[in-house]
């Protein structure tokens, strides 16, 4: 018997190992791997999304320029088997027909995105009704919200921005994780550089659901559920009269506006040219429209008030003028002589035809290229020893401090930062050191390597209105009705210019207008200053430039305008800015000029397409 | 000891106990799975409510064996055995056919399942038949009957499209162990699920030669032993019409969902969404548990429903979900514990009746307890077998008690049996 009782403990032996098995494999399922957690919630619980209103945006006088729509997606959750479930029922609901269905499942579950995927988007409005009605049968369905953009007025899409949905590598990319799929994002402009406040925060109420997803309980007594949190108002430093009229005034014609107000560096009006109705980028209408403004040759997507670049061309006197007179080199009675241009060995920059030895202030109302030339030569030959780099910096370094050779921070995306090039840049080309003034004369006259953007010309007038600093321009000024912008935009900074040598660069604006290249343009009843540009353009007719601001005591419009292939910038840069400053400043009246403010609507200067 | 007590003197208290705790947790697993409130309510049409009829009937009728002289039991223990293969038989006729097998009395609203009440009875027999002193399980006719005995039950159990119970009959293959047959027989048992299983993995050709390989790799060592040849050359045989009948067992016996079922066990096919479901929702909800669960009455996929058949065949998984690894601990010790006593319980049997019985019992017990959690974390064939005392279910939860209660009868009254047996 005693080898059938060491049987009996083989038998407890394989009692205990049976039981051992199991406990090890439990203890691997239940505790070293937590997968099934995961996947218990993933399917079990279901997340039910509050959605807060997205914030309104009003302008600067309070009209409310953007608000809120509603546009409806049906969305499918995961775990979902067509066994068991009603197909023909749902066909009939949705109005699809079985291989439609089946198709829309199929990519739905190519799409997903935890647990989750839209299975028909933005519904009509009479197929949204009668689904919502039906849905219920239909527990792994539900019907979510999304928030639409809508505009009264058309204008200041490339400001105002838009919202579409959130792209999957967007998804992927944000950490925090808080979008969905199906989800509304701003995409640009203060829609996407604001989109933390405009889009509040999400609430969420957590549900355990059964196998055949329908909602059983809240899940853990709902103590992890949140509320929304409604989305801030914005109100945006824009005039969105003032930039509907600039956009008028640009209509037919390739260029930029932007206007500022100086003692704020708010933007009034910031106008790209062709422009579009915001509307076009509305939920119901993005699959329509986008494609074909994506195609347009003319670009109307592109925000060309940041993201075009020019070179300066005349406008640039003003700031060599300003550095020549703080440096010392200059002064206002200052003259060169400038017999049809500026003449050293075989190097030549012509001028038209004027008095032949101009002071400062008449090189500025007459645009002299000699003047200038000299003026440059003055600054960077100053002697003690100094290297061309070390002359060149000096120089360099005022424009940096106009906010010139790199962006300046706006708060709107696609913002270029324009071109100073460096010493470093030279000294590529010519060898360390082994250059001198004459060879980058040109950029004394705004040509050559310097390029800036409508917003930096701007800015550069805001900078003489205000007699020397600026406030980094931004076209939003409140969130919810208080500060709470960036703090770079309330920092002033400085150009370390003096208010002297500002008042005679502006003294010699004003006549501009008084007797100048702007004289066109005069408005009754207001002291504007400003200078007019032309733009070399080797594509065709010149570019027109003008930057001007008004009144000249205590400006409340500083503003840029570019025309492209447009000639002189007498002929359309300066009339537009002055009719916008007008329109600014004496908002009430109308216009004093009906004829120029026709003759600005009328014109086409859209280049004509030679395929 | 000629004084006759009323048979619950000698009564193993720690059986009862374990017996009782495992009930006890039983109810509430079903309480939970068939969704019973945070207040208790009694209500006999929920399953939870039809349980407590069950476990009150199972007590009586266990009660009821204590007052039965246990001579009762072996002189009709072949009657017992006659009377459960009858309604074995009856069930083909007469029985309503469920999930594909014809395996259920229905009468009033009830169900009965004969095949559970045949484990008792055939439990029975082979106690009166291997317990008689002149029988001896080494030798080859006695291991006949014996077969037969457990043969017909699991035949007629298979018939009724229910494979899965007819395989608990093959665990009692490790009582004839216990009696003396040679271990040989589990070794080659063993043998024979190796080879089941690779046939069904990698087809008949690709086993033979494997098996071939490994006969050649053996004459390579042994080939100066005498008549080595001949017994591999048996054993290739042997192998070869193996694999060949599992092969067409595989395809012509087994139905369709069946082979299925075996190759997502075998870790063949990958089906979460079809026969692999119920298993992959199993493993789901008692890995979510943790270690500590979700607690009572707490579990998400318990009060979903996502685990089909989850109050009966897999009603472990609500322990594993609300109760956590520390939870299964706690059953599964209990129950190892359950079956270290009875084998304590057997082995201090002095008759070969009592000792063949106890044996018989914790080898039915320990397979179903095998099986059943293996099956709920994805380590056994989904044979659709309960888990005892847990399981939602009138005919297990009886017939398992029956099979207990009897035990825990003839051990209290173990002095007795000597005594006539002496007489
Ligand atoms: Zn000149």
């Amino acid at each position: 018997m005693s080898s059938n009782s060491n049987k009996g403990i083989v038998i407890r032996a394989s009692i205990v190992i049976i039981s051992l098995i199991l406990l090890v494999k439990l203890f691997f399922l239940q505790v070293v791997n937590d997968k099934y957690a995961e996947e218990a919630r993933r399917i079990s619980r279901r997340i039910v999304t509050l959605y807060p209103d997205r914030g309104l945006i009003e302008d600067r006088n309070g009209k409310i320029i953007v608000f809120n729509d509603a546009a409806f997606d049906l969305m499918i959750n995961f775990p979902f088997r067509t066994k068991n479930f009603d197909v023909q029922g749902f066909c009939a609901l949705t109005e699809l027909s079985r291989e439609e269905f089946e198709a829309k499942l199929a990519e739905a579950r190519a799409n997903t995105y935890r647990g989750r995927a839209i299975f028909m988007k933005n519904l009509e409005p009479r197929l949204f009704a009668r689904i919502q009605e039906g849905l219920h049968e239909f527990s792994h369905f539900n019907i979510e919200t999304r928030t639409d953009r809508r505009y009264d007025y058309n204008a200041g899409g490339h400001v105002l921005g838009y919202v579409a949905e959130i792209s999957r590598s967007e998804l992927e990319k944000t950490e925090d994780g808080y979008y969905d799929i199906g989800e509304y994002v701003g995409k640009s402009g203060i829609e996407q550089f604001y989109e933390e406040p405009l889009r509040g925060v999400k609430g969420f109420e957590y549900h355990t659901v059964d196998h055949l997803g329908r909602i059983v309980d809240d899940y853990k007594d709902g103590v992890e559920n949140t509320k929304a949190v409604n989305g801030k108002r914005l109100t945006s430093s824009l005039d969105i009269e003032l930039q509907r009229y600039g956009e008028e005034l640009m209509q037919n014609k390739i260029g930029s506006i932007v206007a500022i107000e100086p003692s704020s560096g708010e933007i009034l009006a910031m106008v790209s040219s062709p422009a579009y109705d915001p509307n076009m980028f509305s939920i119901k209408n993005l699959g329509k429209y986008y494609r074909e403004l994506a195609r347009d040759k003319s670009k109307p997507l592109l925000n060309r008030a940041v993201a075009a670049q020019y070179p300066p061309g005349s406008v640039f006197k003003l700031i060599m003028a300003l550095i020549g007179l703080e440096e010392g080199v200059i002064t206002t009675s200052t003259q060169f002589s400038c017999s049809n241009g500026f003449r050293v060995g075989s190097l030549h920059v012509g001028c038209h035809a004027h008095a032949p030895r101009p002071d400062l202030k008449y090189s500025l109302i007459t645009s002299c290229n000699a003047y200038y030339c000299n003026t440059l030569r003055e600054i960077l030959h100053q002697g003690n020893g100094e290297t061309i780099e070390e002359s060149y910096n000096n120089w360099r370094n005022y424009l940096l401090r106009f906010g010139l050779g790199s962006t300046l921070g706006l708060d709107v995306n696609q913002e270029k930062g324009g071109n100073v090039p460096s010493a470093e840049y030279y000294h590529r080309i010519h060898g360390h050191n082994r250059w001198n003034y004459l060879r980058i004369i040109s950029l004394s006259i705004g040509q050559g390597e310097l390029l800036f953007t409508p917003l930096q010309m701007a800015n550069v007038a805001a900078i003489i209105a205000n007699k020397g600093y600026y406030y980094v321009p931004h076209v939003v000024k409140a969130i919810d009705g208080k500060p709470g912008i960036p703090e770079r935009f309330l920092e002033r900074r400085e150009t370390g210019i003096s208010d002297y040598n500002f008042n005679i660069v502006r003294d010699a604006m004003r006549e501009v207008y008084e007797r100048g290249t702007a004289a066109g343009s005069q408005i009754k009843g207001i002291t504007s200053c400003g200078k007019t540009g032309t733009v070399q353009n080797p594509h065709g007719e010149n570019h027109s430039m003008f930057i001007a601001f008004a009144p000249k005591e205590e400006p409340k419009i500083a503003i840029a305008v570019v025309v492209e292939n447009s000639g002189y910038g007498s002929t359309w840069a300066a009339p537009i800015a002055s009719l916008m400053m007008e329109k600014y400043l004496m908002p009430d009246s109308t216009t004093q000029r009906p004829d120029l403010y026709e003759r600005m609507i009328k014109g086409n200067l859209m280049p004509v397409d030679n395929e | 000891m000629n004084e006759r007590d009323n048979g619950t003197t000698y009564l193993d208290g720690w059986s009862l106990m374990i017996y009782l705790c495992l009930v006890l947790l039983g109810w509430l697993s079903i309480y939970s799975a068939s969704h019973g409130g945070d207040t208790f309510e009694l209500d006999f049409s929920t399953n939870y409510g039809k349980q407590i009829i069950w476990i009150g009937i199972s007590l009586l009728l266990g009660g009821m064996i204590f007052l039965i002289d246990t001579r009762f039991f072996d002189v009709f223990a072949y009657a017992f055995y006659a009377l459960t293969i009858a309604l074995l038989l009856l069930v083909l006729a007469f029985g309503s056919e469920i999930n594909g097998a014809r395996a259920w009395f229905e009468i009033g609203g009830f169900r009965l399942q004969p095949a559970e009440f045949a484990k008792f009875g055939t439990a029975l027999a082979l106690a009166k038949y291997l317990g008689d002193i002149d029988s001896n399980i080494r030798e080859f006719r006695q291991q006949v009957v014996a077969f037969i005995l457990l043969g017909i039950p699991a035949v007629l159990i298979v018939v009724q499209g229910d494979a899965g119970s007819a395989l608990v009959y093959a665990s009692l293959t490790l009582m004839f162990y216990r009696e003396g047959m040679s271990g040989l027989f589990l070794i080659l048992g063993i043998g024979f699920i190796i080879l089941f299983i690779l046939t069904i993995a990698y087809g008949t050709q690709s086993v033979m030669i494997g098996v071939l390989v490994v006969c050649l790799i053996i004459l390579a060592f042994t080939y100066t032993r005498k008549g080595i040849i001949r017994y591999l050359v048996g054993a290739l045989v042997v192998c070869f019409a193996l694999s060949v009948s599992v092969q067409a067992a595989f395809e012509k016996v087994l139905k369709p969902h069946q082979q299925i079922r075996l190759e997502v066990m075998l870790g063949l096919k990958e089906d979460p969404q079809g026969v692999g479901y119920n298993v992959t929702q199993s493993k789901i909800a008692i890995g979510s548990g943790g270690f500590f669960g979700k607690g009572f009455l707490n579990g998400t996929q318990t009060k979903g429903d996502f685990v089909p058949e989850q109050h009966t065949d897999f009603i472990f998984s609500t322990v594993g979900e609300e109760f956590g690894w520390v939870g299964s601990f706690v059953v599964i010790v209990l129950f190892a514990s359950l079956f270290l006593r009875i084998s304590f319980l057997a082995e201090r049997q002095r008759s070969k009746f009592n000792r063949v019985y106890a044996y018989s019992v914790l080898c039915i017990l320990l397979f179903h307890f095998a099986i059943n959690i293996g099956m709920t974390v994805n380590i056994a064939p989904v044979i659709g077998i309960p888990l005892p005392f847990f399981s939602y279910g009138g005919s297990s939860m009886i017939s398992f008690t029956l099979l207990l209660f009897l035990l825990l009868r003839l051990d209290a009254n173990r002095f007795n049996e000597l005594d006539s047996v002496h007489t």
